[in-house]
């Protein structure tokens, strides 16, 4: 574990990731708190300018609601969804890639074409055509990121796994009689783990701008504020008033850029044979 | 005497910080002089690669040299620049290589690649070029040498490769060739011709060869001085003579009493012993390629018509070349592979006939042991996991399970605390006792054991094969050997069978094969044993 510290710790891009990460939990986490208020209400008059006010720094939104605390409770939105349509993608993806991997033949087949149907549809498409199906809300959100997300995992387990099975330990597993159930849990999977791990921590980037998409697109459950959400209603007033659209769209940038930090130390990490050399 | 082509002088390489040993190469000091063949030898680990390494500037990214000289005509070439250096490396000394597959380039053709030589040095025109490859291709003895000047090394045999190399080496004339490892990767009979062609060369052409290699008769065979190596430090050096027949240091005498004798002692006779395993008109069929379209179906018989008896505590070898199908009968005979047709009778069941709940039943008499002792241990297990796993999937209590793996580890010679470590904090000698202790969990009765110390240096060797020998008196288990290498077989087998392209060729008592092998593809394998000639005239 210390040794995982000092190469993670040694891609510095990954500890700055880190530290904006840390920083927006911190503030999905204590948002209720600083601004014990609703997001939704309207608290000044419309379009105030950022820093023309101390008690509102970034200024309000057309309809006279506070930016900053706007932003605060998106962060809540972001990373929940993110977070939990990686984690329903990979219980989608994990157990298709291993059966196919594990078994091969027919098995591997059938699994690898059902994956590739979800491959060819466009996922963005896909993904809207599920939630205006299921009405917007957090729960559809989340499960449409995930169906259209799970393929690549499923793909890359399916290939470690291909990998795996003729390693001499598996074969002496199969020989002392363990069940092919027990092999792939126990033999198998714990080995695959770094680069899902590194997969996971890019998908839950993608889920963050997926979902920005979708409520920018008004797809976004209506009773929550997001930065996509944000971004969408501020859309029609660019031009008179940037910051609205401004500031959510940074706070997208730095928390995808964080994530794709810390997945990129992470692959250092976890893979030190494959790290970049150092000279 | 006249001045050497290479003298090293107190050199020192340093190891990066957290390594087992502060320094890879220490105050190590030898002479190479034209026309002579150095061996290096040394076990995994003992650095003996490493100053030919820096010789050529080849040591990896965090190891550097941090002291002494390595002088080639009067040039320290540790203080040349690059573009020296690569004016020299090639030119003046030329490498060959333990894995010809991957010093090769797989996508160019053979013709230029050795073109690549002269043309990096700026030499001759690209006809004359192509002209200078086919004459060295001549030179190191490929067959039809036009022909593989247009093949792509996947198209060459392993020996015929390293053929390559060697022409390509010896391009531009240089005056010292290092090879490292060069015929490990080798069929026994392979190597001998390569060696024999390594030795022609050097006289032909007056080069200084530095010969790196862990196999003591190798160096037998083709030293003319030898330095053995340990943790980095010269232990002893002398002609080839005086090393390998009066050794001084106690490792160099340690090391070359490790080596299996060649010569099997006549053993009991096993017949009248009950069999345990009877296979009949064993089977196997590869067919590659042949899709839906024009190209045919490539068939390779892996193994063809094998039967073979093997009774209760009897030793079987079975030994023969890469290719040879001696690993695939092994596995079809626990099923990792499902032999296309005949019989495999353990104590009596059918194993080739058996699926599901009986043949993990079955499986428990007959267990394997691995090449690898990397590869079979899971990394992410604890040792104590992988040795009670198997007791447990036959619903043995985990309580029970494990108090059985300490007492298997005390079997193996390990120290019980091992339970609670992860295979990575082994050595190799250490992981392999490791897998022989999962293999004797399920109190099996037949073990194989598949080029079970191929991977392990030759004193753990030693070690290894003892403990399988004395385990197999105490359990009165019955052992198929598989393994390429005939000094091991010769050691531990009481029978040997002798295998050639999928076909058992032939199969007798250790003693009766070595003295007097029928079959003249037998009398090769064993005339092509490294170190053979010198062992004979010592002991006759």
């Amino acid at each position: 574990m210390a040794d995982f510290w000092k190469r993670f710790s040694r891609n510095r891009g990954a500890v700055i990731g880190l530290a904006i990460l840390a920083i927006v939990i911190l503030v999905a986490l204590l948002a209720p708190l600083i601004f014990p208020q609703s997001p939704w209400r309207m608290v000044q008059r419309p379009f105030l300018p950022p820093f023309a006010m101390d008690q509102y720094p970034l200024g309000t939104d057309a309809l006279g609601r506070d930016v900053i605390s706007g932003l605060a409770y998106g962060a809540q939105v972001s990373l929940l969804v993110g977070l939990v349509s990686t984690v329903a993608a990979l219980l989608i993806g994990i157990p298709i890639g291993a059966l196919a991997g594990y078994f091969g033949g027919w098995v591997d087949d059938a699994l690898m074409r059902f994956t590739e149907f979800f491959q060819t549809v466009p996922s963005f498409a896909l993904a809207i055509v599920l939630v205006a199906i299921f009405q917007p809300s957090i729960e559809s959100i989340i499960a449409a990121i995930a169906i259209v997300s799970w393929p690549p995992v499923a793909r890359l387990v399916r290939g470690e796994v291909l990998s795996l099975r003729s390693r001499e330990y598996v074969e002496a597993a199969i020989l002392s009689g363990q069940t092919s159930l027990t092999i792939i849990l126990r033999q198998v999977l714990p080995n695959t783990i770094s680069p899902i791990i590194v997969l996971a921590s890019l998908m839950v980037a993608t889920a963050i701008l997926l979902e920005s998409s979708l409520s920018f697109l008004g797809l976004g459950d209506p009773n929550l504020m997001s930065w996509g959400y944000m971004i969408g209603a501020a859309r029609t007033v660019i031009r008179q008033a940037w910051w609205l659209s401004f500031f959510p769209g940074v706070a997208i940038l730095l928390t995808v850029l964080a994530l794709n930090l810390i997945g990129e130390g992470l692959n250092d990490a976890l893979n030190p044979r494959l790290a970049r050399r150092g000279k | 005497m006249t001045e050497p082509v290479l003298k090293i002088r107190n050199l020192k390489i340093a190891l990066p910080e957290g390594a087992d040993r502060d320094f890879a190469v220490n105050d190590v000091s030898y002479d190479l002089h034209a026309g002579e063949i150095l061996c290096i030898v040394g076990e995994s680990g003992s650095g003996k690669s490493m100053s030919a390494n820096a010789a050529m500037g080849l040591l990896p990214d965090l190891v550097r040299p941090v002291g002494g000289e390595i002088l080639f005509e009067g040039m320290d070439l540790l203080k040349l620049s690059e573009t020296e250096m690569m004016d020299l490396r090639g030119k003046k000394i030329a490498m060959i290589f333990q894995e010809p597959m991957s010093a090769l380039n797989p996508l160019m053709r053979v013709e230029d690649q050795i073109a690549e030589v002269f043309e990096a040095h700026g030499l001759l025109t690209p006809k004359e070029r192509a002209a200078r490859a086919i004459e060295l291709l001549t030179e190191v003895g490929i067959p039809d040498p036009e022909k593989a000047a247009r093949a792509y090394p996947f198209q060459l045999s392993g020996g015929q490769r390293q053929r390559v190399m060697i022409a390509m080496a010896l391009a531009l004339e240089p005056r010292m060739l290092i090879a490292d490892e060069p015929t490990t990767a080798l069929d026994v009979t392979t190597q001998a011709q390569i060696l024999e062609l390594i030795r022609n060369l050097q006289e032909k052409h007056g080069m200084a060869v530095m010969f790196i290699t862990h196999d003591f008769g190798v160096v037998a065979e083709i030293a003319d001085r030898v330095a053995v190596m340990q943790y980095g430090k010269i232990v002893e050096a002398g002609t080839a003579d005086e090393v390998l027949d009066n050794p001084q240091h106690e490792y160099t005498q340690k090391l070359i009493a490790a080596i299996p004798k060649l010569a099997a002692e006549a053993g009991e006779e096993t017949a009248g012993k009950t069999p345990i395993l009877e296979v009949e008109g064993l089977n196997k069929t590869y067919v590659t390629g042949g899709g839906l379209l024009f190209s045919k179906p490539r068939i390779v018989h892996a193994v063809n018509d094998v039967n073979l008896t093997l009774s209760e505590g009897e030793t079987l070898g079975i030994v023969g070349e890469s290719g040879s199908g001696k690993s695939s009968v092994g596995r079809c005979l626990v099923r990792l592979m499902q032999p296309d047709s005949g019989t495999v009778k353990l104590a009596g069941h059918d194993m080739a006939q058996l699926s599901g709940e009986a043949l993990r039943e079955a499986r428990k008499s007959i267990q394997m042991i691995f090449q690898d002792p990397y590869a079979s241990l899971n990394p992410r297990s604890k040792v104590g996991r992988i040795i009670a796993e198997g007791p447990m999937a036959h619903g043995v209590s985990k309580q029970e399970a494990y108090a059985r793996a300490v007492k298997l580890l005390e079997l193996v010679d390990l120290d019980a605390l091992a339970i609670d470590r992860y295979p990575h904090e082994f050595s190799g000698g250490q992981r392999q006792r490791i897998g022989i202790a999962r293999a004797l969990a399920l109190e099996p009765r037949v073990i194989i054991a598949d080029e079970a110390v191929s991977a392990l240096d030759v004193s753990i060797q030693a070690q290894v094969l003892d403990l399988l020998a004395e385990l197999k008196e105490r359990l009165n288990l019955a052992l198929i050997f598989i393994t390429h290498d005939l000094r091991v077989a010769a050691q531990i087998c009481d029978r040997i069978a002798v295998m050639q392209k999928g076909r058992v060729v032939e199969m007798g008592p250790a003693h009766a094969i070595f003295n007097n092998p029928q079959s003249d593809y037998t009398r090769t394998l064993i005339e092509a044993i490294p170190g053979r000639e010198k062992e004979l005239a010592a002991a006759g």
